[in-house]
């Protein structure tokens, strides 16, 4: 088992925002956490990532306490988490400052021609769109080579034809990879064009309410049958009828 | 055209100056002519580099020195909330005192000479700083600060990699209005605590036989200078930032 959350509870002040979480995330594997706002679903990935300690019960990596933010698992905020004083290079080359100069240099290379940025590599963040910003901040978090990705609604900031090509390329760049990914969304729609499992959680106190596998090789057809079913199933588990 | 009409203001503000001096001629303001003419006599007489030099030298160094100590005391201050929580009434305490409350202590401490006036810059200039670094301290994004502790950055290569450049653009802006209380206080300190420099020849030129023409010609540099030393820190801001 790779990530393994043991009942996590969390509360802030009065407010409970987490109950009682458990969830086992394989090696490879990537989940999506799914739930309404508020519903507590970034917190939780706030503590795996080690940015906050629960308030009970604990988050094992390996089996080994998570007691801190750590390298080898990177976690990616929404595109404004790119240093804006830092070019592409600069910015996909932050973690790796232990590396010889050749070394970085390769590294960065592969990670910008993986995302497709080759050409803006002395581009700074402000020259580029929304898409390429996060392309540079999966990237960065790819070139430190983590086990384990988190992705905050990384795409929430960005219009829906940008949105779909860049979960085809993560979905690439996953295959690739072959990393372990936590993915943080409130769309039914991403998570079922994603995940191999999608972990969906109650309004708050965040609860799992139901685990649904996804089981569609990649890639998906969004219209056939069964992709229909298990997104209708997943409106209806979060109680929304598929009608406007 | 557009070209002039920044000075437009200048200009009109001269000739109403040059015609009122000339219809009250018993009144002891001199015109635009007699100040031009008093500058004149200042650059032949070596004085007119000699003051404003030392004017600038005793700006550079208070300011500098307090530079050099109120960027790592604000960033110290920012980053640190019981650092804050214990020193920042302090500093809001101070905040209100005139820098030129201080020209008696600076005075029985350092004497009259060079070194009470760069005291006096180096007061006025530490606080503003020290606030302004504070200030831009608080408005990293947190987001930056999460991905820099995720990383592991040493601490040296958070210094330089993200603390210092996220706080840059706005300790700038806190320099260059910064620049601008030091040298209002350089002449107010020269008038009291120096011989040198265009405060002290304002204060000369009343005392040593009203030489309204000399008082006035110093004014007329200080703001000169004044809008050189802003011009100076917003290039070096537009060059930072681009």
């Amino acid at each position: 088992m790779k990530v393994r959350f043991h009942d996590v509870s969390m509360h802030f002040g009065a407010i409970e925002v987490l109950e009682a979480i458990n969830l086992d995330v394989t090696e490879g594997e990537l989940v999506c956490i799914l739930g309404p706002s508020g519903c507590g679903k970034s917190t939780l990935l706030n503590i795996a990532g080690g940015f906050l300690e629960p308030s009970a019960g604990e988050v094992t990596i390996d089996g080994q306490r998570v007691s801190g933010p750590d390298r080898r698992r990177i976690f990616v905020f929404q595109e404004r988490g790119v240093f804006p004083w830092l070019t592409v290079e600069g910015n996909i080359g932050f973690g790796l400052f232990d590396l010889s100069d050749a070394e970085r240099r390769a590294r960065i290379a592969h990670y910008v021609a993986l995302v497709g940025l080759k050409g803006f590599e002395r581009s700074y963040p402000r020259e580029l769109s929304g898409g390429m910003k996060q392309r540079v901040e999966v990237a960065r978090a790819l070139a430190v080579n983590p086990d384990v990705l988190y992705l905050d609604e990384p795409f929430g900031a960005l219009d829906s034809i940008t949105r779909l090509q860049m979960r085809s390329e993560l979905l690439r760049i996953w295959e690739a990879e072959k990393k372990t990914i936590l993915f943080v969304t409130h769309d039914i729609e991403e998570s079922v064009q994603l995940a191999d499992r999608v972990v969906v959680l109650s309004a708050r106190p965040g609860r799992v309410r139901r685990i649904v596998e996804i089981d569609i090789a990649h890639p998906r057809d969004l219209s056939s049958p069964r992709y229909l079913a298990l997104r209708d199933e997943i409106f209806g588990e979060i109680g929304l009828a598929h009608k406007i | 055209m557009s070209k002039l009409l920044p000075f437009t203001g200048i200009a009109l503000a001269l000739a109403a100056w040059h015609f009122a001096a000339a219809a009250h001629p018993a009144s002891l303001l001199p015109g635009p002519l007699m100040v031009a003419r008093a500058i004149g006599e200042l650059a032949s007489r070596g004085l007119l580099l000699k003051y404003v030099v030392a004017s600038l030298f005793r700006v550079t160094w208070g300011y500098l020195g307090a530079l050099l100590l109120a960027v790592p005391a604000g960033m110290a201050l920012g980053l640190s909330r019981r650092g804050e929580m214990a020193l920042n009434p302090l500093l809001q305490l101070l905040r209100p005192i005139s820098p030129l409350a201080w020209i008696p202590v600076a005075i029985l401490w350092f004497g009259v000479g060079d070194l009470s006036a760069v005291f006096l810059i180096f007061i006025a200039s530490f606080l503003p700083l020290t606030l302004a670094t504070m200030k831009a301290v608080h408005d990293i994004d947190p987001v930056h600060l999460s991905a820099a502790r995720n990383f592991d950055l040493p601490p040296h290569r958070l210094l330089r990699q993200v603390l210092l450049p996220a706080i840059l653009p706005q300790l700038l802006v806190g320099m260059r209005i910064t620049v601008g209380i030091a040298w209002l206080v350089v002449v107010a300190a020269e008038m009291i605590a120096v011989n040198s420099g265009l405060g002290f020849l304002i204060i000369d030129a009343r005392n040593a036989g009203n030489r309204y023409d000399l008082v006035i010609a110093g004014m007329v540099l200080i703001g000169l200078i004044g809008v050189a030393l802003d011009l100076l820190v917003r290039r070096a801001e537009q060059r930072i930032a681009a």
